[in-house]
């Protein structure tokens, strides 16, 4: 820096000056940055809203009125450019192997969480509090390649079933749900337990009656938001449980359809052909249109789990003063 | 009388050796579920390896017979698709932090330190509301919306810095991908993905910096960016890095968004506006599998242990950066 030879005292305007743009030129990208954040979420919402309406607007014969056939036919039988055609069976699939992963999950997830909150101690504790952060890093693919490894060691190689699928998703919901519960297990004041010792309650039962029930509704917003997590998952679920046209019920037998996995699948079709311009059951874009329509519905299961994971954690929990 | 007095006793002392038993029971089920966790992910490598072996012992040799997608007289042996692969996972992946990460700053930024304190809450949400939305939606609107919007935007790119190499169109054409299906598209995409996690880390680091560092750099009369420069981003740096290191992974694994907007190819190239030129393993593995034999499952598999391999390795050291700064916090 050149010493100041001028006669003029350095202005502490001008330095101030300086630092007033730079302080204002950086409130502005931070704003900015915040902005431009929210333009993909709300161009998104907009084109799966606009667009998943179209397959509900057109019916089996071609006619343009609301409909909700989309809701309540599967697959079967339906080619080229039919009208026809919706994903029943996608979300009887995903209900049932979202259902079962939510099954294995949480009783594992709930005890490890009050394993680390409450018994744990040493390397063990260590081991775990640090592996379940790194598998919540897992890649999805990962997951459903190792459901599949291990079906094809324990049932013989190409085993692809529902219960597969509900394997892979267990290893990328159990974290999330240790995360959520751990957390608020940690909320409980001591107190609480400590008056539960005082009144010879046995740890078991301090740890169930008071612990856990003081806990529950931070854990059921945990476990909702881990299902919100978890149905979406697309990758997993095309390796270890493949696609159906079909109805299945069997979450032991033969592949089934999934919301995720149908998006995918109605969008790699691509455009049908219809020779015949004239007749009306027969839309080039009908698989776009199914694609979105899935993805409307998806979303919509999507932010319904995370507006009800809000509002438990809104009337359930208990009051604190924080 | 004393019978019944005997027999209470008895019943007392049979409660109490059931509680203790259950009691026992319920410690011993607790850290079975815990041990649980990390033979699962014992697991997930074993099975892993495994299946994936009969493809790594015999890469060279008659596993190109079986598999047509591997051609070792091309130079597509199979431990030089999975030099390809991790080359194109790595440069998307790296494409995508170098968009998300100055983004994610600013949006913590903005919800810790600059956003009305009412809304913070509210806003902050918002920004998790984006990592709320399935990746294959983001890959249906990536492929279908965003790509054609942003392909007249390349191609000017093109056209003013395509002197640069990593911007340079086809030689042939003179050109750059007429579709946009390209490898800045998915980065960009994987991008809007992980800017939540980056966010929300970054953000609980920077609520955490001590309110006194805060005030007395205002008191000496710094201005609010002086404030954030001096007392939070010291403090958060490693929080900031492990932010991004967790974004990394998550990029690194993130399989139907480039698989649905990438055009894919094989190949070292930094031409990111050209298509058919990368591919990433997570797409690759999503590509091939459904129509893969036996022995192209196994190769895959292979493919997939590497990705688990890279990412564990990832979120290690970044939990590991993270987990180091709540022990400074400690001290604080």
């Amino acid at each position: 820096m050149a010493k100041v030879t001028s006669a003029e005292p350095m202005s502490f305007g001008r330095i101030s000056t300086r630092r007033k743009a730079v302080n204002l030129a950086m409130t502005v990208l931070v704003y900015a940055a915040f902005a431009a954040a929210l333009v993909p979420l709300i161009w998104l919402s907009a084109t799966v809203i606009s667009r998943g309406v179209d397959r509900f607007m057109v019916n089996g014969a071609g006619e343009h009125v609301f409909n909700i056939e989309f809701l309540q036919q599967s697959m079967r039988g339906i080619y080229g450019g039919a009208t026809s055609g919706g994903i029943l069976h996608a979300i009887w699939g995903t209900l049932l192997i979202t259902g079962v992963a939510t099954l294995i999950s949480v009783p594992i997830g709930l005890l490890t969480a009050i394993y680390l909150v409450e018994y744990g101690k040493g390397k063990l504790k260590r081991a775990v509090t640090f592996f379940v952060d790194v598998m919540t890093g897992i890649p999805s693919i990962v997951a459903g390649l190792f459901a599949y490894a291990l079906f094809a060691i324990v049932f013989g190689p190409g085993t692809k079933n529902a219960m597969t699928g509900a394997i892979a998703l267990s290893v990328l919901m159990i974290p999330v749900v240790v995360r959520a519960s751990e957390e608020m297990l940690r909320l409980v004041p001591n107190e609480l337990r400590e008056a539960s010792y005082a009144l010879g309650v046995p740890k078991y039962l301090t740890v169930l009656k008071v612990v856990v029930r003081t806990a529950i509704a931070g854990i059921t917003t945990g476990v909702t938001l881990a299902i919100a997590r978890v149905i979406g998952e697309t990758a997993p679920l095309l390796i270890a449980v493949g696609v159906a046209d079909s109805m299945n019920f069997n979450i032991f037998d033969g592949r089934m359809m999934t919301l995720p996995v149908y998006i995918v699948t109605e969008w790699q079709k691509g455009s049908a052909v219809c020779t015949d311009i004239a007749n009306p059951a027969c839309l080039p874009h009908i698989t776009e249109y199914r694609a979105w329509g899935a993805a409307l519905v998806l979303i919509l299961v999507v932010m319904l789990l995370n507006l009800l994971a809000r509002l438990i954690s809104r009337y359930f929990s208990p009051k604190t003063g924080r | 009388m004393s019978q019944t007095d005997t027999r209470a006793d008895e019943s007392v002392q049979l409660t109490a050796d059931r509680r203790a038993f259950v009691n026992h029971g319920f410690t011993a089920l607790t850290t079975a579920a815990a041990s649980l966790i990390l033979v699962v992910l014992a697991a997930v490598a074993t099975f892993l390896l495994t299946e994936s072996w009969p493809a790594i012992t015999n890469a060279s040799g008659t596993l190109a017979e079986k598999v047509s997608w591997i051609k070792p007289e091309a130079g597509e042996s199979l431990i030089q698709i999975i030099g390809f692969l991790v080359f194109g996972t790595i440069l998307i992946a790296t494409i995508a932090l170098l968009i998300a990460t100055p983004l994610s700053i600013g949006i913590a930024l903005f919800i810790s330190h600059y956003a009305p304190r009412k809304l913070a809450a509210g806003l902050g949400y918002l920004i998790d509301l984006l990592a709320a939305i399935p990746s294959v939606v983001y890959g249906l609107w990536g492929a279908i919306v965003l790509v054609p919007v942003l392909q007249p935007f390349y191609a000017w790119l093109g056209q003013t810095i395509g002197w640069i190499p990593l911007f340079a169109p086809d030689p042939l054409t003179g050109e750059v991908s007429p579709t946009g299906r390209v490898a800045l598209s998915a980065g960009i995409v994987l991008a809007i993905m992980i800017i939540p996690i980056i966010t929300a880390v970054s953000r609980e680091v920077f609520l955490q910096t001590p309110k006194l560092h805060e005030e007395a750099a205002l008191a000496m009369g710094a201005t609010r960016w002086e404030m954030i420069r001096m007392a939070v981003f010291p403090f958060g740096r490693s929080g900031i890095i492990g932010a991004t290191m967790l974004g990394l992974g998550r990029a690194l694994g993130e399989t139907m968004a480039v698989y649905m907007i990438l055009s894919v190819g094989l190949g070292y190239s930094w031409n990111i506006l050209q298509s058919s030129e990368h591919n990433t393993i997570a797409s690759y593995i999503a590509g091939q599998f459904p129509e893969a034999n036996q022995y192209g499952v196994s190769a895959l598999i292979a493919m997939g242990l590497a990705l688990f391999i890279i990412t564990l390795l990832v979120n290690m050291l970044a939990r590991w950066i993270v987990s180091r700064r709540s022990e400074f916090s400690g001290a604080n």
